[in-house]
């Protein structure tokens, strides 16, 4: 009960903060949208091409540019909590009864919400593009969107809480990003890729969660891949949550 | 809040340590402090930069675990009941607290609520705690405008919103210009009126001097002296004599060393330093006795001891050059 106080709490007092400065909320949409507008009309041609998965280019594409707007917005959180720790916010929470849980889970939570917010301009954007949805579909989708929020939030903070200073942090979680948004299929479709890069990616829980965004945009609920994604992409968001609570019971900050 | 009495211990540690495992070898930044620190009080911790203090307080905060050793803060083992402990202390770091992008309002707020307050009761305490530090015109205004005196002020407010039986403050005036520092020993010592103990780490030794019931000096991990501002003067240093002299230092320590007066003799930066019981005795022997040799000094001063005395005895080195 404590920790669900706790966590709508920090949820309320992070969520006011970023909104009150919300310079990181617009880059963090500003770089998808410019893939939106100058890179979605080069798939239009290539869509043609045999091996390109089913439905339109911008409904293969969007659902990657999700993807990608969840790994860089929640990989860069930890930013906002080093700037926390080194005016020694973090270290008088923990000298307070309160939570920990509630300490990464209520950030967590307000970095999904913004990633919601994003989520949503960024797909309205694309309908005059050519994005076909349909609501049921978009409405799970933005589910599992909040799971790769979920999941990859925690880490950020672990690695913030370890690291200290946004020098350290920023070449750490861009060594993790780059390699797992090229293994998604974000850009391309994994279908072009050879078959050794395809068995690669299989690893990556966010190709995973492309591809069952792209089925959940297309209405094909049936389809295994969404079952796939949702399942490992709750699993992982358990392990890091509880992994990163830890950390900040235990943080040196 | 607190149904301890003034002769109980708020703080009692026994053979408290912490090492930290750096790349090299391990260092130990708390080498066994034994410490008791009686409810209402204002305790100092008084010791250079690395000393160990900011250490000891994190541990009986209950932010690192020790590495070997007990303390009880406020009843409870800070190992094993940190959530008791956490519940009946108020703790403001160095680093302040309070973030720049909140108002100071919802920073009391948000911390009143933490240690399980209603929005409402929370609201009224932030009022209280804003008028009387004097905050209440800012109390909108984020953190980051505020001045340093300002800002250094609503830390501790953030500290007392739960109304703890202790507070911990780490280093309230370093970096405060003498107007604020003196405004921090005001609001300092309202605390202890309204009986709240206070458990301060500074650098200063004017501070500790004029602010605190009892003190511990520590250095290297280690306490070298613990009890009141005037006691540790008197007992340990005494009078202290300067002597002036040209050249054949050495010789004059010597020959002071062995008078059944001086307690202890040394040299400081050019100058003879003694330690006697009583300086008005002293210096008349003293001019006789190196009038009998046949040297002369140049200057001599008498003065009683200050806290840098004690320190400079304990330790060997002056806390003024060991400060940053």
């Amino acid at each position: 009960m404590r920790s669900f106080r706790d966590t709508w709490l920090i949820y309320q007092r992070s969520l006011t903060l970023s909104l009150r400065n919300p310079v990181w909320v617009i880059m963090g949409i500003g770089q998808p949208i410019l893939y939106l507008l100058l890179f979605g009309p080069l798939l239009t041609n290539i869509a043609k091409l045999p091996g390109f998965p089913p439905g339109g280019a911008f409904n293969v594409f969007v659902p990657g540019i999700l993807v990608m707007t969840a790994l860089f917005g929640s990989g860069y959180v930890g930013f906002s909590l080093c700037d926390e720790m080194r005016e020694g916010v973090v270290e008088r929470m923990r000298v307070t009864p309160m939570s920990r849980v509630a300490m990464l889970l209520g950030r967590s939570l307000r970095d999904v919400t913004l990633l919601e917010g994003q989520a949503l301009i960024l797909v309205i954007l694309a309908i005059p593009f050519g994005l076909e949805i349909n609501l049921g579909g978009v409405v799970v989708a933005f589910a599992l969107l909040a799971l790769v929020g979920l999941m990859m939030s925690p880490v950020s903070y672990t690695l913030a809480l370890i690291l200290k200073s946004e020098d350290s942090l920023a070449p750490v979680v861009n060594g993790v990003a780059v390699p797992l948004l090229l293994l998604s299929g974000v850009m391309l479709p994994m279908s072009f890729a050879p078959d050794w890069l395809q068995t690669v990616a299989k690893f990556n829980p966010l190709y995973h969660a492309v591809a069952a965004i792209r089925e959940l945009f297309n209405g094909s609920y049936g389809d295994t891949e969404i079952l796939i994604g949702v399942v490992i992409l709750a699993v992982l968001a358990v392990v890091t949550i509880s992994f990163g609570a830890r950390s900040f019971s235990r943080a040196a900050a | 809040m607190s149904t301890l009495t003034n002769s109980t211990p708020i703080i009692e540690t026994v053979g408290l340590r912490r090492t930290f495992k750096g790349r090299g070898e391990a260092v130990e930044a708390v080498a066994g402090v034994d410490l008791r620190v009686l409810a209402g009080d204002i305790f100092g911790f008084l010791g250079p930069n690395g000393a160990g203090k900011t250490t000891t307080l994190r541990i009986l905060a209950t932010l690192l675990p020790p590495t070997a050793g007990s303390a009880r803060v406020a009843g409870f083992d800070v190992a094993r009941q940190a959530r008791e402990v956490r519940t009946r202390i108020g703790y403001v770091a160095q680093s302040g607290g309070s973030y720049r992008e909140a108002t100071g309002r919802e920073e009391l707020i948000i911390q009143g609520r933490l240690f399980g307050m209603s929005k409402a009761d929370s609201s009224i305490r932030a009022a209280e705690i804003l008028e009387a530090l004097d905050l209440t015109d800012a109390a909108d205004r984020t953190c980051g405008t505020y001045s340093g005196g300002m800002r250094r002020r609503l830390n501790i407010g953030i500290g007392m919103v739960h109304r703890p039986a202790l507070l911990f403050l780490d280093e309230p005036t370093t970096g405060l210009d003498p107007q604020a520092r003196a405004r921090m020993w005001e609001e300092i010592r309202k605390l202890r009126e309204t009986g709240t103990t206070v458990f301060l780490t500074t650098h200063y030794l004017e501070e500790a001097d004029a602010l605190c019931d009892r003190l511990a000096i520590i250095d290297h991990g280690k306490i070298v002296a613990e009890g009141s501002p005037s006691e540790l003067k008197h007992d340990i240093a005494g009078d202290v004599v300067t002597i002036g002299v040209n050249g054949h230092a050495d010789q004059v320590v010597k020959l002071l060393e062995a008078q059944p007066y001086v307690r202890e003799a040394c040299l400081e930066d050019g100058l003879v330093r003694l330690y006697v019981d009583s300086g008005e005795a002293a210096v008349p022997a003293v001019l006789r006795l190196l009038d009998a040799h046949g040297m002369a000094p140049s200057t001599m001063n008498l003065h009683r001891p200050s806290l840098d005395d004690v320190f400079l005895k304990k330790t060997g080195r002056s806390l003024r050059e060991t400060a940053a």
